[in-house]
């Protein structure tokens, strides 16, 4: 792990207790049992936000405490490692990062507090298919009313605050609509992972402009992309040691199946990518706190690590519990289900990969 | 804010950059490491000048103790004066076992004698070193060997065969397991030191698939080792040796996953594959499978290079090194054989020249690069070996037990 100040190690020492007394994996199974209508439990994002994290990268000015991506890091991570759901990330992180980086003063003084004390959420919406693609964005804005539709946006239902990319006279902007405008249809998903989803519909609904253009919205995306990175990174590690755990208890054939040699080198090697993998997020997130021109291709190169590393980390985790692996009693089915989904947000591994060599000129 | 990236050493980046200035030979500026070549046992008066300058500064081994000739540095020090060295193009003069692993072993297990008389040298680049370590049917299993020492009292009598003893053929002296007892594998092995330079030590270098030969064969028929020349106790070798290898080890992944290093070229395989395999209307290389398979040596590079920044970091707070040095290897050498073969693709027919016309230099060194790097992951412990201590020290799985 990074060399932490005080600080830093303080927040992910608070992170890892309230995780594991308040909300382990179970807490995100007794959300999925009872339908998960909201995507999820509305006392525990009560309690981030008492804690002061959904004021983590906002100034203080506005009610946040501005210790910076890699803190906000550190919590997501501890959140991913026992698939915490909350909207942290998507207010907290991305849509904070809009209005912080593109907001007037009125905007930020408008929303920012309320972000920071959990009163708002708020959240991105960019894609328009199945596909990350912002460069490709339809959806218009015009007369101070957008029009278009919106895809896989994260806690979309649960969202008072939309920020949306939409293609304005001067190129792709980013833009604020209230989701409970008359001119905002949602439709809520009940998606594999059971985090809040929706697709939306904007039939020329009010909408204020961020400064900053298309610049803006990739700054904005890279700072979420980040953000799941990070979460990944917990998730792929607490799926992992499950799995490490399990191969020391079960016993087949008269051994403890971890002294099998070829159990031991797969484990050796998703050992090795999630060490790989910590560095290239971490780095990432360094690297947005220092503002560095490094971010775009820091932060696809930490995304794609990350979704390579979790994609095969969430399949041996099913593959090395044997039949129990393939129970819905079991967490097994919860990581697998949530990696793929954050694989996909915001752009997965191929996307990225492709970024990343665009961006180095090939 | 976490400390991730190099410290501020202004001050001492300008002193280096003006006494690189002051000392290296411009004649050498942009030339390999003659270590690595023929030239090695014929160097030029300019190499020569280069050694001693760097020998006499210390800075070949930067952070070794100033005590016994070294640099007394820290690591980000080293660090300045390796990225000076580079922008100056001139290559590091000392080198070889002695600075990549027997050096850091001696001075962490070797009497304050041994330190005084054989760490200088090296220091100096004045004395070559050879490791004693593998036999025909001691390789993984190290520990098997049967090279036997006799103790003759003021010295050992020493009769066996070690192979693969890299640059035997340049070396002065030998860093070599012997068994002093028969009756136990582990605690029947002892550290000794000896010259090379003594009837009874034979020498064969082995021709290998890249047409060089940097292993030996080594013979020894009743050589001799003096006593005071025992390192660390008597049977008491094993746990030397293991340390060494960790050294060893280290070195191994740095020079493995930094880009071209020993085995490759510099040019990266973006650029490579635009002049070979040409691009398409929008600039980007014209073969997409391809492309997307030099993006994934380039991330496990980059992401590799990152974590042996954190590691280096993480090393500064605490006593032990980092958990992810254990990785270091297999990640370094697996960056740098799919950086090889991907080489060779690219090249297409031009990759597959062993020597002559029809081949520029590039070319016939690609090919030599991409056979002799097949041995990367094989030598300083196998990449099986090294998932087998990831395995069993880091992740604590267990031995299979006796009865299935």
């Amino acid at each position: 792990m990074a060399v932490l100040s005080e600080e830093q190690s303080m927040l992910r020492d608070a992170a890892k207790s309230w995780v594991q007394e308040k909300s382990p994996v179970t807490a995100f199974r007794k959300m999925r049992d009872s339908g998960a209508e909201l995507g999820y439990d509305a006392a525990a994002w009560n309690e981030m936000a008492e804690m002061g994290w959904a004021g983590v990268i906002i100034p203080e000015e506005y009610g946040g405490s501005d210790f910076g991506y890699l803190s906000m890091g550190l919590i997501l991570e501890e959140l991913g490692r026992t698939l915490t759901a909350s909207p942290l990330l998507s207010s907290g992180l991305a849509a904070a990062s809009a209005l912080i980086l593109g907001g007037s003063d009125a905007q930020k003084s408008e929303w920012l507090p309320k972000i920071a004390e959990g009163a708002v959420v708020a959240t991105l919406a960019v894609d328009e298919g199945p596909h990350h693609n912002p460069e490709k964005t339809a959806a218009t804005f015009a007369g101070g009313k957008i029009t278009g539709k919106k895809t896989f946006v994260l806690e979309g239902m649960a969202a008072n605050l939309l920020v949306v990319s939409a293609k304005g006279p001067d190129g792709i902007g980013l833009y604020l609509v209230k989701a409970d405008d008359k001119d905002v249809s949602r439709q809520r998903l009940a998606l594999a992972d059971s985090r809040g989803a929706a697709n939306i519909s904007f039939d020329g609904a009010a909408a204020e402009p961020l400064t900053g253009g298309y610049a803006l919205v990739e700054k904005v995306l890279d700072r979420a992309r980040a953000g799941v990175a990070a979460e990944m990174l917990g998730s792929a590690l607490q799926a992992f040691e499950t799995t490490l755990d399990y191969l020391k208890v079960r016993v087949q054939f008269g051994q403890v199946i971890g002294s099998f040699q070829a159990l031991q080198h797969r484990a050796a090697k998703m050992f090795t990518d999630l060490e790989l993998s910590r560095s290239a997020v971490e780095a990432a997130l360094a690297a947005i706190d220092a503002d560095s021109p490094d971010v775009p291709e820091l932060v696809s190169l930490a995304k794609a690590k990350m979704g390579d590393t979790f994609h095969l980390v969430s399949n041996e985790m099913v593959q090395m519990h044997g039949g129990i692996g393939m129970t819905d009693a079991h967490d097994a089915g919860f990581y697998l289900k949530r990696a793929r989904a954050a694989e996909a947000a915001f752009g997965n591994q191929a996307y990225h990969r492709d970024r990343y060599a665009k961006i180095q000129g090939y | 804010m976490a400390d991730f990236g190099g410290t501020d050493l202004e001050a001492f980046r300008g002193e280096v950059r003006e006494w690189i200035a002051a000392n290296f030979p411009a004649a050498l500026k942009g030339r390999a490491n003659p270590m690595m070549r023929e030239e090695r046992s014929k160097p030029s008066a300019e190499q020569e000048q280069w050694r001693k300058a760097m020998g006499e500064k210390g800075w070949g081994v930067p952070t070794w103790p100033a005590a016994y000739g070294g640099g007394g540095l820290s690591g980000g020090e080293a660090r300045v004066i390796q990225l000076e060295l580079n922008r100056a193009g001139a290559y590091n003069p000392i080198g070889g076992m002695g600075v990549m692993m027997f050096g850091p072993t001696l001075l962490e297990y070797g009497t304050e004698a041994q330190k005084q008389e054989h760490i200088p040298p090296i220091v100096r680049g004045d004395v070559q070193w050879c490791q004693g370590f593998s036999e025909p049917g001691a390789g993984s299993d190290l520990a098997s060997l049967q090279c036997k020492a006799e103790d003759k009292g003021d010295h050992f009598v020493i009769n066996g065969q070690k192979i693969w003893t890299s640059g035997a053929q340049f070396a002065d002296w030998c860093f070599c397991l012997v068994r002093t007892d028969t009756s136990k594998k582990h605690e029947g092995i002892s550290f000794v030191l000896f010259t090379m330079h003594q009837p009874g030590v034979e020498v064969r270098p082995i021709p290998l698939i890249a047409g060089n030969s940097p292993f030996c064969e080594t013979f020894f028929t009743d050589a001799t080792a003096d006593k005071k020349n025992l390192v660390g106790p008597l049977n008491g070798g094993w746990t030397i040796a293991k340390r060494l290898l960790q050294h060893e080890r280290s070195g191994l992944s740095g020079a493995g996953g930094g880009g071209g290093g020993m085995f490759g070229m510099a040019k990266s395989l973006d650029v490579l594959a635009k002049e070979y395999v040409g691009t398409d209307e929008a600039g980007r290389i014209s073969d997409s499978d391809l492309r997307t398979r030099i993006i994934n040596n380039a991330i496990d590079a980059r992401a590799f290079q990152q974590t042996a920044v954190r590691a280096m970091m993480e090393a500064k707070g605490n006593s032990g090194p980092s958990a992810a040095t254990s990785i270091m290897k297999n990640a370094g050498t697996r960056v740098m054989q799919d950086r090889a073969e991907l080489t060779l693709e690219i090249m297409g027919s031009q990759g597959l020249g062993w020597e002559g016309e029809g081949f520029s230099a590039d070319e016939l060194s690609a090919v030599r690069g991409w056979l002799g790097g097949k041995a990367v992951t094989i030598y300083g412990g196998s990449f099986e070996v090294q998932n087998n201590i990831i395995s069993k020290r880091i992740l604590g799985l267990p031995d299979l037990t006796q009865n299935h």
